[in-house]
């Protein structure tokens, strides 16, 4: 016998198993040695050989459905023959509807939208408690579950009940192994005793127990330290509500609750009746052969079939006729009676009917009101019914949903019987069932009708899957000299013309004023040349709704445009909170807050950039300044994005030298932390490049001769290109660096991103310390794609290595040209200021969102190396140890 | 020198008694013993029982067994069984 040796050991050493002999002891473990056999031998058949064994099985119960209603019967002395007889039937065949079609073997389930396949494992030896109110029927059900999931089953079945079982039990047996199931795959403990269960309950080899019977079989269930599927009692309430159709409600609930003379634990125990049907209720009831109890009959009731000490039924009543139990306690009844009602003021310990009774005694409330009769309910269902099956007829269906909210149970029947109905299959579309899953409330692992998928451990083979992506850009851009005589083509009723004071003084207002057609009433609303502040946006939507406003062209720099952007936001939609809006976010697609989409006003905004660097005029971001609390407000919506872009290149034809630097630097940034950004794409990418190749070229030029307007031009769109690409790839760590170090020490955005360059490329190219996740890369890509660049531009080199070195040099040599300072430490900036500086100048850049795009995940500690190096200075093309790292 | 080891085949068939004749001429100076499973697809609680058995009378004899060419639905069958740790396996 397989794992003989360890049982030896075992009964050895744990003489602690008070109770059981040695012999008792192998008897059992010669169970679990059977049925751990026959569940792994099970786990290599086919669902076609699964299926062929079940039909059988099922055909062999049903034709057995009379022999075991009688046998259980005669041995539990409980319950209605010829409704267990239809349990037994329900039981297979009802279980057998619901499976055959189903795959319980290796792939059960195909997602393919989700690129999700899940696959059946079975679970192993399950051990299964089984109760004495539906014997045979449970067994078979529980047979049936088992073969279909390749498991091996060891029934415990009531005392009172094990010899129908393990009649139940062979006779699933012995058509299941003639069919080809495993050896070994059903068993029954024959007489037993509650150590046998805890001993069982305990063993390793024990995969799962399901226990379907009362509170204490459960309760050891889930004591036992397995996984346990504990399914106990319930307490049904049913609320007659007044619109419901009285003679089938009244028939529903006797066929219910004298089926099988009540046994079934989801059977209706207490009925709250609207005042205004109560009486007719009452008297339909008796009409159809109930009895109801006067005020002395239903005290004499409740004080005999309750127990007065622990508050619950007695056993000796359950699944006992109406007449029996009206005979016991001396009532007088008809003959044939079938229902004893027993009207109760209240629920709870001091109205003992008020509980759960698994036999026809039903108790009745007469509710004033709604109100009362929901509460009532609630109190039955916390009553000892918490979880399991509540009952409502009602034709109102917001009443319906009421009482399903409040009502906390795993089947709520509607209009239908309860015990039969939560059953499934026969009333409603409920999944067959033996076994009511009680959730949490009734101390259950589950709310569901117990079923194979219960009886599975059921796998999920998760493909990696490329989410979609995106490139989004204004839906018009003009470019070129005099692209600004394009403004005529939009119609506008009034337009506000955003810009600052320096830009109109040189006469930049006035061209654009040209273009605007003589129609138009044209306002100007000058702000500060500086990143825009909340008031300032604030005063410029209040000219906004001031002039009604359909249009706004923002004349300027990122600082003008970011501020027309937020300005726009606010017109269209006042409720919009900034603060809210700016909350970070790692997944544009999956993001908490939400850009409103109702808006008051519309306006269209076009962006006519004077600076050759930010992109804003393309860009879904925004900042601005909160100076009351001293922060950036950092907004990232493709609804910021303006709709209309015009790059102009005759509106930077005067920019100063340093800005031209400046600009020009922070688009090559851009370009090249899109380029080896985890969400560059093939849409990026190309522009990515472009850009790169432009200001390699042009920027230069566009330095040393500033009249050059070809060098302009070219500067002015490779601006705009780059900012397609990091608005739909973002940027990366040197923009997280640069942002930090350039609000702490007040050095222009450009040129603190010119700083970090050179260190963050070969930061970039070398082998991460730790990858960044990303869906959307197949593999560590970066230093490759600086190797492209550098092929671009034409630098030469064979290796990526190489090439990765010869475009940090090309990188240095540009700023060099452009005359950067070489290091942070030649801005003035002492070494000691720099260090106190640098916690939290590492703390502000690693909360900066940039770089969660950027290809290597950075570490606090390599942030503090990247800034020292900043602080050092540029000449890590020359660096040995760079080129020693770099290339994966 | 090394002891050349001795392969018997094993046929789905007839695992038990195949194994229950390779237990006879077991013999303690054998050193190795392969058993070819490779054309063995499913087992059944015999062939479980048998292989249990079969393990056992090696381990006493000393005797290494490897089980050669199992497919990996049986080497999941003796992993559930906690078998596959009394055999050696290669493909």
């Amino acid at each position: 016998m397989i794992a003989t040796e360890p049982v030896q050991a075992k009964v050895q050493k744990e003489p602690a198993l008070d109770g059981l002999s040695t012999e008792r002891i192998a008897y059992l473990e010669g169970l679990i040695s059977r049925a751990k056999t026959a569940a792994a031998v099970f786990s290599q058949f086919s669902q076609e050989d699964v299926d062929r064994i079940i039909k059988p099985m099922v055909l062999a119960g049903l034709e057995k459905a009379q022999h075991l209603a009688r046998l259980a019967v005669e041995e539990t002395r409980i319950g209605v023959m010829e409704d267990k007889v239809i349990k037994n039937m329900v039981a297979t065949e009802f279980s057998y509807n619901y499976v055959k079609d189903k795959r319980t073997v290796g792939v059960i389930r195909e997602i393919p939208e989700r690129n999700l396949i899940e696959l059946a494992e079975p679970i192993g030896v399950i051990f299964s408690i089984t109760p004495i109110t539906n014997p045979t029927s449970t067994v078979l059900f529980k047979c049936i579950m088992a073969i279909k999931t390749r498991n091996a089953v060891i029934f415990s079945p009531h005392p009172n009940a094990w010899r129908c079982c393990a009649e139940a039990m062979k006779i699933m047996y012995d058509a299941a192994l003639k069919h080809g199931a495993p050896e070994g795959v059903f068993a029954c403990l024959e007489e037993h005793t509650l150590e046998d269960n805890a001993y069982l309950m305990k063993h390793k080899d024990v995969a799962l127990i399901d226990a379907t019977g009362g509170p204490g079989a459960v309760k050891a269930a889930y004591s036992s330290g397995k996984p346990a599927l504990g399914v106990g009692p319930g307490n049904t309430p049913v609320y007659l509500e007044k619109t419901a159709d009285l003679n089938t409600s009244i028939v529903d609930i006797i066929i219910s609750k004298t089926f099988d003379n009540g046994t079934i634990c989801a059977s209706e125990q207490t009925v709250v009746i609207d005042d205004e049907i109560y009486d007719a209720a009452l008297k339909k009831f008796a009409d159809l052969g109930s009895h109801i109890c006067n005020e002395k009959e239903t005290v004499l009731l409740g004080r005999t079939v309750i127990d007065p000490q622990t508050g619950f039924m007695q056993p000796m009543a359950v699944g006992q006729k109406a007449t029996d139990i009206a005979r016991f306690i001396g009532l007088t009844v008809k003959p044939g009676t079938k229902l004893l009602i027993a009207p109760i003021q209240g629920v709870g310990r001091e109205y003992p009917l008020s509980v759960e009774k698994l036999f026809p005694v039903l108790a009745v409330y007469r509710a004033r009101s709604v109100d009362e009769a929901l509460k009532v309910c609630v109190d039955v269902n916390h009553a000892g019914g918490l979880g399991h099956t509540a009952v409502i007829f009602s034709r109102n269906d917001e009443i319906i949903r009421k009482f399903g909210e409040v009502i906390n149970a795993g089947r709520i029947i509607v209009n239908s019987p309860g015990s039969i109905g939560a059953l499934g299959a026969v009333y409603n579309d409920l999944v067959p069932t033996f076994a009511f899953g009680c959730g949490t409330g009734g101390g259950n692992s589950t709310t569901d009708n117990v079923n194979i998928y219960h009886y599975l451990n059921i796998k999920r083979l998760a493909r990696r899957t490329q989410n979609h992506m995106w490139f989004r850009v204004p839906n018009q851009i003009y470019f070129n000299m005099n692209a600004v005589e394009n403004v005529r083509q939009f119609p506008s009723r009034c337009t506000l013309i955003v810009t600052n004071a320096a830009l109109e003084r040189i006469g930049h207002v006035d061209i654009v004023r040209r273009y605007i057609t003589p129609e138009t009433h044209m306002h100007v609303q000058v702000i500060p040349d500086a990143e825009p502040e909340i008031k300032v946006v604030m005063q410029g939507v209040e000219a906004l709704n001031f002039y009604k406003v359909d249009q706004i062209i923002a004349l300027g720099g990122g600082s003008v445009i970011d501020a027309a952007k937020i300005m726009k936001l606010k017109y269209e939609s006042p409720n919009a909170d900034l603060e809210e809006l700016a909350a970070p976010f790692l997944d544009l697609r999956k993001r908490v807050v939400e850009y409103p989409t109702e808006k008051v006003n519309r306006a269209r905004l076009i962006a006519i950039p004077t600076t050759s660097g930010t992109g804003s005029e393309v860009t879904p971001f925004a900042v601005l300044t909160d100076k009351e609390r001293g922060c950036k407000v950092t907004l990232a919506d493709y609804s910021l994005t303006p709709d209309v872009a015009v790059v102009d290149p005759q509106f930077v034809m005067s920019m100063p030298k340093g800005l031209t630097a400046d600009t020009g630097i922070d688009c090559l940034t851009h370009a090249l932390e899109s380029g080896v950004s985890n969400y560059a794409s093939p849409y990026t990418d190309s522009n990515a490049m472009q850009a790169i190749r432009l200001v390699f070229k042009y920027l230069p030029i566009a330095y040393e001769n500033p009249k050059d307007e070809e060098a302009r031009s070219m500067m002015h769109n490779a601006a705009c290109i780059a900012a397609m690409a990091f608005s739909n790839a973002s940027v990366g760590v040197n923009h997280a660096m640069a942002h930090a170090f350039g609000a702490r020490f007040n050095v222009a955005h450009g040129r603190a991103n010119a700083l970090m360059l050179p260190h963050v490329i070969a930061y970039n190219a070398a082998v991460p310390a730790k990858f960044m996740p990303s869906p959307f890369q197949q593999g560590f890509v970066a230093h490759k794609k600086y190797a492209t660049v550098a092929d671009l531009l034409g630098l030469g080199g064979h290796t990526v290595e190489e090439k990765v070195q010869k475009l940090i040099a090309a990188v240095e040599q540009l700023l060099d040209r452009l005359e950067f300072p070489k290091s942070i430490a030649e801005l003035g900036i002492s070494e000691e200021e720099f260090r106190r500086a640098l916690p939290e100048l590492v703390k502000m850049a690693f909360a900066d969102p940039s770089w969660r795009s950027n290809p290597r995940l950075p570490l606090m500690t390599e942030l503090v190396e990247l800034f020292w190096k900043a602080y050092r200075g540029r000449g890590v093309a020359s660096d040995p140890a760079v080129s020693a790292k770099q290339g994966a | 020198m090394p002891i050349t080891p001795i392969v018997q085949s094993i046929e789905e068939a007839n695992v038990s008694s195949q194994l229950h004749e390779a237990e006879k001429k077991m013999s303690s100076t054998d050193g190795e013993l392969v058993l070819d499973c490779s054309t063995i697809r499913r087992v059944d609680a015999s062939a479980l029982h048998a292989m249990e058995r079969f393990a056992h009378v090696a381990e006493d004899k000393g005797v290494k067994v490897v089980l050669r060419g199992v497919n990996v639905e049986i080497y999941k069958v003796l992993k559930l069984t906690k078998l596959s740790s009394r055999f050696s396996f290669t493909n």
